[in-house]
């Protein structure tokens, strides 16, 4: 094991609710923060539609996770990026995006950061690892 | 290079088990070392005993077995069996069920993740 914490992405490339995969992607965020390693978390592709707001499973009779999701922050997960081209190419914006939990010292409301796919490819570069779920 | 293969899917429906199955044993071959499987999603599914391929094909679950009896750390993901009915009574042997925990430690301590999805 290297001295520094390692850099780990979490990649979340599929559609949100007919398959459980965002869902336990989102568990696994939450371990892998708690294991001290430097986390980020990228939703690209069909991954970014489970970053819309207003989103209720409720009458499919599944749980869902938009609980968890609204709670990534508590549980360190924090530098979180949704990909601009994924969401221009699916009519989304900034003001479409759910809140992803509280800025620790600001404790305002935050989101998920847009960044380029450039941008998303130089951050993979430098990972350690990452889990594509 | 030490190695940890993450698995997404089910036997048989996708080549993900098979394809992380072939990379082991190439890069056991070539000197690697595997530091861990870990199963997650459907993926707990290739680790179950219940399973009975006809007989000229590939026994999924016994391949993991074999690799597990050779010392190489089978693990399934707790979380993810608990909702697909995998428990303790069903695993091939010399596999095991944890937690997401081990999955970052694993991680933590390898070289390289190598991911097998869809």
């Amino acid at each position: 094991m290297s001295e520094s914490p390692k850099k780990v992405m979490i990649t979340v490339r599929k559609a949100p609710h007919g398959s459980i995969y965002v869902q336990e992607a989102i568990e696994v965020m939450f371990i892998v923060a708690s294991f001290g390693m430097e986390l980020s978390v990228a939703f690209i592709d069909d991954g970014v539609l489970a970053l819309k707001s207003g989103q209720d499973t409720g009458e499919l009779g599944i749980k869902g996770f938009m609980a968890s999701l609204g709670a990534l922050t508590d549980f360190e997960v924090t530098k979180v990026y949704a990909d601009q081209q994924s969401l221009d190419d699916r009519n989304l914006s900034e003001d479409d995006l759910v809140f992803i939990g509280e800025d620790e010292e600001t404790e305002e409301p935050v989101k998920a950061k847009i960044t380029s796919s450039e941008n998303i490819a130089k951050m993979m570069a430098e990972q350690d690892s990452i889990m594509s779920l | 290079m030490k190695l940890t293969i993450l698995i997404l899917e089910g036997p048989y429906n996708h080549q993900a088990s098979d394809s992380a199955y072939q990379l082991i044993q190439a890069s056991l071959a070539s000197g690697h070392e595997i530091h861990g499987v870990f199963f997650y999603h459907d993926g707990v599914y290739n680790v179950n005993k219940q399973m009975d391929p006809p007989q000229d094909d590939r026994h999924i679950a016994n391949r993991w077995a074999e690799l597990g009896k050779s010392g190489i750390d089978i693990v399934v993901c707790i979380a993810a069996a608990k909702r697909r009915g995998i428990t303790d009574e069903v695993l091939v042997p010399d596999t095991r069920i944890s937690g997401l925990g081990q999955l970052a430690k694993m991680t933590m301590e390898s070289d390289r993740l190598v991911v097998f999805g869809d």
